[in-house]
Formats: C-alpha cells, sequence, structure tokens
C-alpha cells in the first residue's frame, strides 16, 4: 500500500464514477466496503439504500435498460458480493450495462478464509462479460474505466470489479488520462463485409414471404428509425421477441406483435410460411424458435446481430453480418429497394381476422376478472404511455399480449434468465432513471413476495411506482404447465399471500383490492392519483391459463391456440 | 476431430480460468491445453487441442474473442502446421535390457536425460503420434512415471497477421504475472 498520492482509493472510486457520468447508485454498505461508503459523503452522487443487494442490481438493471446509461450497484464482500449473483445473471442474459463494485478483504488476508470473504471473481466469472480483482489503490481507476467501456461496448453486459478494502484505504494519483482502456476495443466487430450486404441485399429483393424478426438489439443500437424505413420501403412485416417489444411501435400497420411459446398464432405461423427472415438484433433463443428442425422451414435467413458468437449458434443462416445493427441498416439501406408485398400481408391479415374470434376482448363482462382484462384495460388507461415493469410468469406475457408497446425502453422484463423478483426493484430502478415516467410494476403473487421488501426502499426514497399484483394463487405459469403435462398434478404451485392491502397499509402506502372488471378503472385511476408508491391487487380467475401456447419441444405451428370466444360464450369455459 | 487454436492473451491472473471454464461451460473436451510466454512481453501464448465439430469450434472461436483478454486467436484447422509434444518418460532398466532402451531411445532421437539403478528417465519431443508410439515401444520394459506437455502448436511459413487489430494492455490491474 504507498501512502503517497493525492486520493484515497475510496475517493478514486467516486471520482472515477463522476467522471463516467454516474449520478446514482444502487447499494447495500458493509465492512470492506466502509471506506467507500465513507469517502462517498463528499461526493455528488446519491445512493439508493436496498433491502437486499439481489435488489440493488435489478434496481441498477431497471435503471439501465429504461435510460440507456450504465447502472451501478455498489455491494459489500462475502454475501453482499454472493447476492449480486442473480442479478448479474439476468443482466448478461438480456445484454444490460451494468458495472458492480464490490469490496473485498484486505489483500493480505486474500485467500485465508477471512471473515466475509469470497472469491467473487471465480464465483461471477459466468455470469458477468468480465471482471476485476483490484488490490492496489492504483490500479482502481483503469480497471473502473475499463469495466465502463466494456459493460458499454459491443454486446453491452454486466462487469464486476472486485476492490479490496487496503486498495481502497492506499493512495494513489488520479491519472485519468493514463487509464484511457484501450483493450476492449479488441472485441469490437470487424469491419462490414460488402459481399455479405451484396448477399442480403438479393435475398430481400427476391423475397416474396418476408419477415422482419425485432428483437432487443434495435433498441441498443437505436436503429429504430431505420428499421422502420427498411420496413415501410420494402413492406415487409415485423414480428417481436419479447424484449424486442417496443422497439418498432405495436400500433404500427407493419407490426404484427410477439413471436415464440407465447406469441401470436398468426405471428408464428408467418414465420414458419415465410421465405425470408431477417434476423435483427435477436439471438434466437428456444423460446422463440420452438424445436429447431421445424424452425422456418421454407425461410432464407439473414442474421445480424453484434455479437459473432450469436451468429449461427442455434439456427443456421444464409448471411451472418457481426456489427452494430445500426451502422448495418446504414449500409444495407441505399440499396433496399421499393417494395409492394401485399399478397402476403393480406394472407397474414387472413390469419389474424381467424383469430380475433378468439380474443378474450371480444368477450362480454361475464363477472369473473380475467389478467388479459386487467392488461388490457391497464393498456388504455394509461394510454399505453406507461413504463412497464414485470416480473416473471403468467401475467408477462399477458402484459406482452395486451399491453400494446409503442414507445422504446418501455416494457422491461426478465427475458432470458426468467427472474422472479425482478419487476418491483427493477421499476424502482426504472424511475430513478426516468422520473417523469409514469412507471408501472405487474407482478405476480408469487414473485412479488420475493422482495417486496423493496417496497420500504421505495418509500424511503420518495420513489412513486404503482404497482399491479395479479393474484391468481398460484404460481401460475407452474401450475399451467402443470395442469398441460404433470396430468394436473399441482405440486407446490399453490401459494397463500399476505393481506396485500394492509401489506401496503404497513409501508405507509396507498393499496386496493379489485375482485371485479367494473372496479379495475377506479382502483387504477386511485393509484395514478396517490402521492407515492400504490399497490393495487387483482384477484384474478385461479386456473386461467396463457394462450396460444407451443408447448416446450414442439414447432412453431403446433400452437395450442386460445378457445374460440363463442366456444367460450357458450359452455363458461376457461377463455384466454 | 482434433482441432488446433493458437491463443494469444495477456499474462495476467486469471486468463487460464477465463479460457478453460469457456470451455468447461459449452461441454468441450480439451486435449490439451499449454501455456507459456511469447516473443511479446506481458503476453501469453496458448495452443488448445478440442475434439468437435467443425461449427462448434467455430462458435469457441468467436467466444474465446469476446474474452477481454484474449489478444488474437488462430484456428490452425487444415494449414501445414508444426505440433510438437514433449514427454518425460521413465522406464524401468536393468543392466539386461539397458542397451535395448538406448538403441529404442536412439531410434526416436530421443535423449536419456536421467540414469538410476534400475531405470532410466528418457526425454522425447514430437509429434503426438511419435510420442504414442515411443511410450507404446517403451511399455513391454515397465513405464514407472510418464509426463507429457500436450501440444504445442505453430503454423508453418510466415506468421499469420494478426486477425483483429490488437491493441496494447493497460496497466496490468494486479501486479502478480502468470495466467
Amino acid at each position: 500500500m504507498t501512502r503517497t498520492g493525492s486520493h484515497t482509493g475510496a475517493q478514486l472510486i467516486w471520482e472515477c464514477l463522476i467522471r463516467e457520468g454516474v449520478t446514482t447508485v444502487f447499494g447495500y454498505p458493509g465492512g470492506a466496503i466502509l471506506p467507500a461508503y465513507d469517502a462517498m459523503v463528499g461526493f455528488d452522487i446519491r445512493h439508493v439504500l436496498v433491502r437486499h443487494e439481489q435488489s440493488a442490481v435489478h434496481m441498477a438493471d431497471g435503471y439501465a435498460r429504461a435510460s440507456g446509461r450504465v447502472g451501478v450497484v455498489v455491494a459489500t464482500s462475502g454475501p453482499g458480493a454472493t447476492n449480486l449473483v442473480t442479478g448479474l445473471a439476468t443482466a448478461m442474459m438480456d445484454s444490460t450495462p451494468l458495472v458492480a463494485i464490490t469490496g473485498q478483504v484486505g489483500s493480505g488476508v486474500l485467500g485465508t478464509d477471512a471473515f466475509q470473504e469470497v472469491d467473487i471473481t471465480g464465483i461471477t466469472l459466468p455470469v458477468t462479460k468480465h471482471n476485476y480483482l483490484v488490490t492496489r489503490a492504483a490500479d482502481i481507476v483503469p480497471a473502473l474505466r475499463e469495466a465502463f467501456a466494456v459493460a458499454k461496448s459491443g454486446r453491452p453486459g454486466p462487469v464486476l470489479v472486485d476492490i479490496t478494502k487496503d486498495a481502497q484505504q492506499g493512495r494513489a494519483e488520479l491519472d485519468w488520462e493514463a487509464a484511457e482502456p484501450i483493450r476492449h476495443l479488441r472485441h469490437l466487430p470487424p469491419p462490414l463485409d460488402p459481399e455479405a450486404l451484396a448477399r442480403a441485399l438479393e435475398l430481400i429483393r427476391h423475397a416474396k414471404r418476408p419477415l422482419i424478426l425485432a428483437g432487443h438489439g434495435i433498441q441498443m443500437s437505436g436503429a429504430r428509425a431505420e428499421v422502420l424505413t427498411l420496413a415501410e420501403r420494402a413492406d415487409i412485416p415485423f414480428a417481436l421477441t419479447l424484449l424486442g417489444l417496443g422497439a418498432v411501435p405495436a400500433t404500427h400497420p407493419l407490426s404484427l406483435g410477439m413471436m415464440g411459446m407465447h406469441g401470436e398464432s398468426w405471428v408464428n405461423k408467418a414465420i414458419q410460411e415465410a421465405d425470408l427472415l431477417l434476423a435483427l438484433g435477436m439471438r434466437f433463443d428456444d423460446r422463440v424458435t420452438g424445436k429447431l428442425k421445424e424452425y422456418a422451414p421454407h425461410a432464407k435467413k439473414i442474421h445480424i446481430d453484434i455479437d459473432a458468437s450469436e451468429l449461427g449458434k442455434n439456427v443456421p443462416v444464409d448471411v451472418a453480418i457481426a456489427g452494430d445493427l445500426l451502422a448495418v441498416l446504414r449500409a444495407l439501406l441505399p440499396g433496399v429497394e421499393v417494395a409492394d408485398r401485399s399478397k402476403w400481408l393480406k394472407q397474414i391479415r387472413g390469419w389474424r381476422g381467424d383469430s380475433a374470434v378468439r380474443d378474450i376482448k371480444n368477450l362480454p363482462d361475464d363477472g369473473h376478472l380475467y389478467a388479459a382484462h386487467v392488461m388490457h384495460d391497464l393498456w388504455r388507461l394509461t394510454d399505453g404511455k406507461a413504463v412497464v415493469v414485470t416480473d416473471v410468469g403468467q401475467h408477462q406475457m399477458w402484459e406482452a399480449q395486451y399491453y400494446h408497446h409503442d414507445e422504446e425502453r418501455s416494457l422491461i422484463t426478465s427475458g432470458g434468465a426468467g427472474t422472479m423478483g425482478f419487476a418491483l426493484p427493477a421499476a424502482i430502478g426504472a424511475k430513478v432513471a426516468r422520473p417523469e415516467a409514469e412507471v408501472w410494476v405487474v407482478a405476480g403473487d408469487g414473485g412479488f413476495q420475493m422482495t417486496f421488501a423493496e417496497l420500504m426502499t421505495a418509500v424511503q426514497e420518495g420513489v412513486k411506482v404503482n404497482i399491479a399484483i395479479i393474484n391468481n394463487g398460484f404460481l401460475g405459469m407452474v401450475r399451467q404447465w402443470q395442469e398441460l403435462f404433470y396430468e394436473g398434478r399441482y405440486a407446490a404451485t399453490p401459494i397463500l399471500s399476505p393481506d396485500f392491502v394492509k401489506l401496503a397499509g404497513a409501508f405507509g402506502i396507498h393499496g386496493q383490492r379489485v375482485d371485479t372488471r367494473a372496479d379495475l378503472a377506479g382502483a387504477v385511476a386511485a393509484a395514478r392519483a396517490a402521492e407515492g408508491t400504490a399497490l393495487v391487487e387483482f384477484r384474478v380467475e385461479q386456473e386461467d391459463s396463457v394462450y396460444p401456447m407451443v408447448p416446450a419441444g414442439a414447432a412453431l405451428h403446433e400452437m395450442i391456440r386460445r378457445p374460440s370466444a363463442s366456444a367460450i360464450a357458450e359452455t363458461g369455459s376457461d377463455p384466454v | 476431430m482434433p482441432h488446433v487454436l493458437v491463443v494469444y492473451t495477456d499474462d495476467e491472473p486469471g486468463v487460464l480460468t477465463r479460457v478453460a471454464s469457456l470451455f468447461r461451460r459449452r461441454g468441450f473436451n480439451i486435449h490439451s491445453l499449454t501455456v507459456g510466454p511469447t516473443e511479446r512481453s506481458r503476453q501469453a501464448r496458448m495452443t488448445i487441442v478440442v475434439d468437435a465439430e467443425e461449427a462448434t469450434v467455430r462458435l469457441a472461436v468467436e467466444h474465446l474473442r469476446k474474452q477481454v483478454n484474449v489478444l488474437e486467436v488462430q484456428q490452425l484447422g487444415d494449414r501445414p502446421k508444426v505440433v510438437r509434444d514433449l514427454a518425460l518418460i521413465r522406464v524401468a532398466a536393468g543392466l539386461d535390457v539397458r542397451s535395448e532402451i538406448l538403441q529404442l531411445a536412439q531410434v526416436f532421437r530421443a535423449n536419456v536425460v536421467d540414469i538410476a539403478g534400475d531405470s532410466l528417465a528418457i526425454e522425447c519431443s514430437g509429434g503426438p503420434d511419435k510420442i504414442d508410439a515411443l511410450v507404446d515401444a517403451l511399455r513391454p520394459f515397465g513405464i514407472l512415471e510418464l509426463g507429457r506437455t500436450g501440444a504445442v502448436a505453430m503454423a508453418r511459413g510466415p506468421r499469420a497477421s494478426p486477425e483483429r487489430p490488437a491493441a496494447a494492455p493497460p496497466p496490468a490491474s494486479n501486479q502478480a504475472m502468470s495466467v
């Protein structure tokens, strides 16, 4: 440890964050990070104190997804650091730019099983894009600068910087320029291959039934306008991934809706019938493709992704282009010809019309409350303008189906990892990032109980989020699988909940319960009008299932469709 | 089919784990992985021999290229290359067979590097096939100890130019050397 130098390592951490443009961090103090917390007092940075470190990462994640900036989370060594793992994995799967700073025991006792010591760089190796163990004050700035560069560049992701206590206490000069990160530049995509671009244009020109698969990469690359230009000029409809929702407007005439396991039947049918798939910033996840052997059998495939390791990983493609989507589209667009594909669009509209009779929205109110109604009405009541942060499960899919997102970064959800407990903390992070936005949490009764302690964080921080709990008394998606694939044996899926209204009262926030569709609008209005965070519990049909559904392992066209509305009206059976 | 990858990395703690765990996670069987210093300072060179399909290896290469610590990846593939393995073999060698073993070693251009009362230690370098053959030839005498390095490989001809621009590493975040 050097005794010279103008700053302590702890001060360097905050200096560095401020220079990186960080205004807010989410964290929880502890012994090994105490020097950093002590130094924080002298810096103009907002610290959001969470109730559990897992929530701190989710908050930083929600913050990053809502704003496009890098989310920052701070935790102590040992259990503080290990509590970050789930959140890091969540961010890794969904490519969220995050920097996690963890305290570590003194370098002199590293490896001795000292109090609150864990090998966090070892533990987080597979769930971070990169990580660092810093043992000297002089290495803090280079490590943090590189961490931010790595988190943001290429395919974004989480980076962890583990800093020993003595490195925080040591002293060093702040040499910002000398710490200019360069290594990450090695990993930026290579120059575009003109031959691949030409082949892509050729395929687009000759396609009769083309389809754009719109993914998360569109929002991350800022390529929305270019994607719309491409679609409109070449008259190509787009299907969206879960994380792609909002990337292009849901109400756009060429927008078909979500694809995949719980995608709309006409979208999946269009994919199976297409003769060209133009995959933009998406990664052919198994929830999107269904059975790979029968996926889009007639289609040529063009795949554009910034991560070359995604190209050809799951689906063999005819043209693979590694690159930033915006740059690729700008290179492609001059060669894209105006086309008329009305025949193909008409065919898709036919399939869509066929499905309309199965739409629950066409059902008269039978006195029961269905989650689909809640989502549909919430969409109407908020003019489709809210930032919705969902948890994971049935409600997540209903949200994706019935809340139509026009704006970018207006749906925040754990897609890749499927992390329950994500919604409430991520929503707090999103609201901190965009205080002017109306933020709604949509959570199930199960996931909400995983992290509802963060209600107190929202109260302490004065953050207003509106919470819709879709309570069906079950771990609903698991129950649905048990019903369909495990002969209805509901092993460990019925779940009791506390009185959510009383719970809201205990946290000092507005709480309300809704049992009928008639009471829905009033409750939503009251929640929106309430001063701080507000909670509405929707008691919905218990054994309602999400349709359409592609059973795991089945091909996309082997969907279980929604029961038709007329059939439901006659029999009164399960309608969604 | 075995594929030979040459990977240049920063010489920093933990890099070997990063590279190895990347293969572990994807269920690759690594035949051999050797690491050592290179002609460049603060850089290590790994030779990795894996048994996998062509497409899988291509993905592995892309994953390697994403690693912050990886400078350059060469997939030697079908290119003409030199692949060498080093073996130290201690073989039982009573006086009655000693000259026979020495002759064998000569045939393989192997050197005797240690002599004990009833054993010889032989050093041999060459392609993996040659070492296998020597080991087979010595087996009847009784192999007491065998150590092999795994392959070190290099393409023939001029040095393959880096496939990506290689930026210089920043100050190491840790003083300790070695991957």
